[in-house]
């Protein structure tokens, strides 16, 4: 079936649009293949408003208005739209047809699942070409440049044609001393492949972080020969390496009634375990419907808006994942020990925990090059499955499956740990804000699919643009960068006391006027900075 | 009695002027305890850390100090807590508990002084002079502050009847009522008021001549009337030329001021008041926002609570809700005055504590002057200090009625630092200011805050005895300057209209976790924007000198010589803040002692190390040992540019660079 073929009304006059914080706007909507397009001409002024459907988390229709709302001419039809970047828009309709028309096709067009039909594959600006190398950087070329690990630790090949874990990348980077033969029977002893592979490599003592998936262990409480061995190669010698699991011990425990498990005391001897609980999937995705309902219902008293904030626990779930980062990071810089880090699957909190303990420890990784390169290598060759993820936001009504805004929380810790760190961060709130909205649409191929073999099935590479590409080019970049940046060599610890985080108003709060006096501050910044640097 | 025989007698509760050994806890983390000595003196507990290079210091004036506790007896000795009012928590571990028991009863003796004479402005003696004295309060002239709002006009104008403070003495002696009213109407209506305190003008908005007027209840009772009094309003409404009619707004919540009518108050029948519309807004009494404050600080000193207690806490204190109600009633009444044009008499029940926050902060949304520091320090002492706001009373300067405490200005400074949040760009002065404000408000540091009432303070001779603070935060105001502060934009603004939305209501966490330094950003993006602010003057200044050398020298050597200054200025680092990075390399505690911490280290500045023996044998505290701000700015490791940490001057706390956290363990 052809796309366009799911319009049954592509145009309609005289609709009234109705944003938040803006006069009502008559003018033309107009539905495509991947758009829904309002223009509004009036004294040759035109303003326009384009709305990727993908963006569309939720379409209401009113039905008051739909059973014969009494106007002069006609019967007209509201529908509300709820888009994954959380604005809600309110579009009124002539026509009681032409607005059922429009709500179904754009209820047919925003969840279409077929990747490849997916605008990134249509979208061809003119300033960019799809000609060049995709994406950043690769691992061989992480490795490359990274002179510290040439020593000990060498590049696999082993899931070149990803038959080893679906969900790894083609090249992964493992100690020197453990061949392909030992990682693919590692792999079959942890979930669904994921066998423990470096994610980084502290510049100052050479200390590691790993991550993986948990170990098939099961209910007899089995063992992997050369999953031990790779663990002890990653220690090498030293004393100690912690294993940070990201579950209660008694999860971790139920775990093994379903296959999976715990690397015990008595067979990983010189690695102590950890267990801190973190909430997963659907837990975490409700707490974000929780939250964003709370931001978004204005009626209610203070006592009830703490109570809902309070209740969607997304601050508690952004307090774990910061204090857990922070202890891999105590491991790894205080006391000098590696570290692995898995939870259950090792595609969402692993990640979570693992990049923002380098975003902690890595001055390399405070940079704008340095942050969309940590992301493409920690999430998006990784494997965080981005399409099950964000598939909805937090308005959609669709039964969850397996969404869950790990990549979010990702994005408000970052913010966190910037609000504590204002100097230490090249980058703005303005990157975390766009890379939000990305996610869940874009016109660019990079949040697309589950994984790298996925990807490459798909023709992703080949087909659509590289977003974090598009994003370095220098006229485009000056936009996220943050103007006090002063950049530190050291950690940069941030605090965890419940007193220390806070909502993030620049997303959450993001179309209220609320926001708006924020960035007349962010403006006023700018202007100092930039008459010092005239002066210099 | 002269302060040197007060100080004396002072002397004589200090059953224990000494104790050594004695452990200070660090509330953040157990493993950064100190030992050392305890000290106390006539105004200061000083505890000083034994060290052999290093050594921290710790200073709390007594009139700071809230309530003094003994805990159960632990392994280690005799714990003894001290809340202070700046919401410092400071426990001891006393070896001895005789010693304990002594320094408790000191210490709750020192911190509940009972005369006016014992409080520590009356010792405090910086080196100035007489003439000087008497400068600092001439600082801020009251009078100018009418004359800038356009009074005395045709309208109004100072009414003399209260010069003796007769008629109501708690009022000040000049007071702005209509032309048209008679000394009789006022001495009518003050008899119609609750403790005489009849309707006065506050705020005078010459643009459109509507008024924030303030009075006390009504003595209505079910059904009496005043003539004078109705007059009198009648009056006010009048001299707004533009409006048919005025708002009365009682601040109190609906079913109290009717309770109040049974006992012969109330509030305002619109029946008998020509032309008012009567308004409740709901602002709950001093005593429930005094439990308030109590369960907020509960929570702010909760031991590393979980989000969800730390939320629910915060929810369970109704903290923020009353300071919603505050924001609100200003709102209601700015609007009123801004855009309707229309007269607003605001009450309570006595008129000097709700009313005084209602008015003042509606002053901050309709005013931008009141949004500067020259602004918010006249504000204060118009509305609430010569109004009568009870200092004394509230803020428990003296031993007395706990029932009489509330913290009425606290919730006046947290309006203004809610609106400052939520218009970063508007107001001249920044968070610091108000803690310092807060500060100066329960030390008894200056005269300013003493006594409940301008007479109090007149036959007490506050002027001549004590010094004035506002004259001290003008000469620190590099360090209470907003550096996104937009003045032209700001007077366009006029009237500021913040949104109310209960997500706009933050917890105040540089007020009520202060002390916990761990809990704060490591990094300031002010102080580093002050500085680029500071340092671009300074270019511009050096730009415009070389710009004048270029005129005087000729040509071709003028262009060698400015050649040069860009390659200079160019090398400097632009804000590079050295101890910011250090602080950012301090771990937080993410596992509660997990792994294992390094011992503290002080330091003690030679200066302060002369100063603290100075008290310790018994001398009288010199000016300059007790002013810490002077102290601080001089002490470069840890002044408020360099740490990033926001360190308030003269503020009594714990100089410890935490420099611990940066040493060689953590490379």
């Amino acid at each position: 079936m052809e796309l366009s073929e799911h319009i049954k009304t592509a145009n309609v006059e005289d609709v009234t649009l109705r944003r938040p914080f803006h006069p009502a706007l008559r003018g033309t909507l107009c539905v495509t293949s991947h758009h829904l397009l309002f223009s509004n001409r009036k004294d040759e002024a035109s303003w326009q408003l384009l709305i990727l459907l993908k963006n569309i988390d939720a379409i209401e229709k009113s039905v008051e208005n739909l059973f014969g709302y009494p106007r002069a001419v006609g019967s007209s039809g509201t529908i509300t739209i709820k888009c994954k970047d959380l604005l809600v828009l309110q579009l009124e309709i002539p026509g009681m047809e032409e607005c059922l028309n429009i709500a179904s096709s754009i209820e047919a067009l925003s969840s279409l699942e077929s990747v490849t039909e997916m605008y990134p594959f249509f979208y061809r600006p003119s300033h960019l070409t799809l000609l060049g190398p995709w994406g950043l950087s690769t691992t061989e070329q992480y490795y490359k440049q990274t002179e510290r690990l040439w020593d000990r630790w060498r590049v696999s090949k082993v899931n070149s044609d990803y038959s080893v874990c679906p969900s790894y990348p083609s090249a992964v980077i493992v100690p020197r001393e453990v061949d392909d033969d030992k990682l693919i029977r590692s792999a079959r002893f942890r979930q669904g492949g994921r066998f423990p592979v470096l994610s980084y490599c502290h510049h100052s003592n050479g200390m590691v972080i790993m991550r993986s998936s948990q170990p098939l262990t099961g209910a007899n409480k089995k063992r992997c020969k050369e999953d031990e061995l790779l663990l002890q190669a990653v220690i090498d010698g030293s004393e100690l390496g912690y294993i940070i699991d990201l579950r209660s011990a008694q999860q971790a425990q139920q775990a093994r009634m379903t296959g999976g498990g715990f690397e015990s005391k008595s067979c990983y001897r010189h690695w102590k375990r950890i267990h801190r609980h973190h909430e997963r999937g659907k837990v975490v995705q409700e707490s974000l419907i929780k939250l964003v309902e709370a931001c978004s219902d204005l009626s209610h008293s203070v006592d009830r808006w703490l109570s809902k904030l309070e209740n969607s626990k997304w601050l508690s779930h952004v307090h774990s994942a910061l204090s857990t980062a922070g202890l891999v990071v105590e491991c790894v810089e205080r006391d000098g020990h590696s570290v692995l880090v898995h939870g259950s699957e090792g595609t969402d909190n692993t990640l979570l925990v693992s990049s923002l303990a380098q975003i902690i420890l890595d001055p390399a990784s405070r940079t704008v090059t340095g942050f969309l390169c940590l992301l493409e290598r920690e999430w998006i060759q990784a494997g965080h499955p981005f399409q099950q993820r964000c598939a909805h936001s937090a308005y959609s009504h669709a039964r969850l499956k397996q969404e869950c805004p790990s990549f979010l929380l990702l994005l408000d810790c970052v913010w966190q740990v910037w609000r504590q760190f204002p100097l230490a961060l090249e980058f703005s709130e303005a990157l975390l804000l766009r890379l939000a909205q990305e996610v869940y649409a874009s016109n660019y191929g990079t949040f697309l699919c589950n994984n790298e073999q996925e990807r490459c099935a798909a023709g992703v590479k080949e087909n659509t643009h590289c977003l974090f590409q598009s994003m370095l080019k220098p006229d485009i970049e000056e936009q996220y960068l943050n103007p006090l940046y002063e950049p530190t060599d050291l950690a940069i610890w941030p605090s965890v006391h419940p007193q220390s985080l806070q909502l993030w108003t620049g997303m959450f709060l993001r179309w209220t006027e609320y926001a708006q006096n924020m960035e007349e501050a962010r403006e006023e910044v700018w202007s100092i900075v930039k008459e010092h640097r005239e002066r210099v | 009695m002269s302060c040197t025989e007060v100080w004396w007698s002072e002397m004589e509760h200090i059953k224990m002027p000494k104790v050594e050994n004695v452990r200070l806890v660090d509330r953040s983390s157990s493993r950064r305890t100190q030992v050392g000595t305890l000290y106390l003196t006539a105004t200061h507990t000083i505890f000083v850390g034994k060290g052999s290079e290093d050594r921290s210091e710790l200073w709390v004036l007594h009139s700071l100090v809230c309530n003094v506790l003994k805990h159960k007896a632990s392994q280690s000795g005799y714990p003894l807590l001290i809340h202070c009012k700046n919401f410092q928590v400071i426990q001891f571990i006393i070896p001895q508990e005789s010693d304990c028991h002594n320094v408790y009863i000191s210490l709750s003796r020192l911190s509940r002084p009972e005369k006016y004479e014992e409080l520590y402005c009356f010792s405090f003696n910086p080196n100035v002079d007489k003439a000087e004295r008497g400068h600092s309060w001439d600082f801020l002239d009251l009078k100018a502050e009418y004359s800038r709002m356009g009074l005395p006009d045709k309208l109004w104008h100072v009414t003399a009847i209260n010069r003796e403070y007769r008629v109501c003495d708690t009022y000040p002696a000049d007071l702005f009522v209509p032309k048209s009213v008679t000394l009789p109407v006022i001495i009518g209506s003050s008899k119609f008021r609750s403790r005489g305190r009849f309707p006065t003008l506050s705020y005078y908005c010459k643009e459109n001549h509507a008024t924030i007027c303030r009075s006390s209840q009504p003595l209505s009772g079910f059904s009496a009337r005043c003539l004078e009094d109705e007059q009198m309003l009648q009056a006010i409404m009048k001299s707004n030329p533009g409006s048919r009619f005025m708002y009365v707004v009682d601040t109190r919540p609906k079913l109290n001021a009717m309770a109040n009518r049974a006992a012969g108050k109330g509030y305002e029948n619109e029946d008998n008041y020509c032309n008012i519309k009567f308004q409740f807004i709901g602002i709950e009494n001093i005593h429930v926002m005094r439990n308030s404050q109590q369960k907020l600080i509960e929570v702010s000193t909760l031991r590393s609570p979980s989000m969800g207690e730390f939320l629910t806490g915060l929810e369970n204190s109704d903290w923020l809700r009353h300071i919603k109600s505050i924001m609100e009633a200003a709102v209601f009444i700015s609007k009123a005055v801004a855009e309707e044009g229309v007269s607003v008499l605001v009450h309570c029940s006595d008129g000097w504590d709700r009313t005084a926050q209602v008015c003042s902060v509606a002053s901050v949304l309709l005013d931008p002057y009141y949004r500067t520091l020259k602004g918010l320090m006249v504000l204060i002492e118009k509305d609430w200090i010569s109004f009568g706001h009870k200092f004394s009373h509230r803020c428990g300067h003296l031993d007395g009625e706990a029932k009489e405490v509330s913290p009425v200005i606290d919730q006046f400074l947290e309006c203004v630092w809610q609106l400052m949040k939520q218009f970063p760009c508007y107001f001249e002065y920044n968070e610091k200011f108000l803690i310092s404000i807060h500060d100066h408000v329960y030390s008894c540091h200056y005269g300013n805050f003493i006594c409940n009432s301008q007479k109090e303070r007149k036959d007490l001779c506050i002027k001549e005895k004590t010094h004035s603070i506002w004259p001290h935060l003008w000469e620190n105001k590099l360090d209470f300057t907003n550096p996104l502060f937009k003045p032209d934009q700001s007077q366009n603004q006029g009237l500021l209209r913040p949104r109310t939305a209960p997500y706009c209501f933050k917890y105040w966490r540089r007020l009520y976790n202060r002390f916990d330094r761990e809990l704060h950003p490591r990094q300031s993006e002010l102080d580093c924007l002050m500085t680029v602010k500071e340092e671009t003057q300074q270019l511009e200044e050096e730009l415009a000198l070389y710009e004048q050398k270029l005129a005087v020298l000729d040509k071709e050597r003028a262009k060698a010589l400015y050649m040069q200054k860009g390659v200079l200025e160019s090398k400097q680092t632009l804000w590079s803040l050295p101890l910011d990075t250090s602080l950012a390399n301090t771990p937080q505690d993410y596992i509660g002692g997990f792994i294992g911490g390094a011992p503290n280290v002080f330091t003690l500045q030679q200066g302060e190390r002369e100063n603290a023996e100075l008290c310790l044998f018994g001398d009288k505290p010199k000016s300059s040992d007790a002013d810490n701000s002077d102290q601080e700015s001089g002490v470069a490791d840890f002044s408020s540019h360099s740490s990033g940490e926001e360190s308030l001057p003269s503020e009594d706390s714990v100089k410890d660079p935490d420099s611990d956290e940066t040493g060689p363990n953590r490379e």
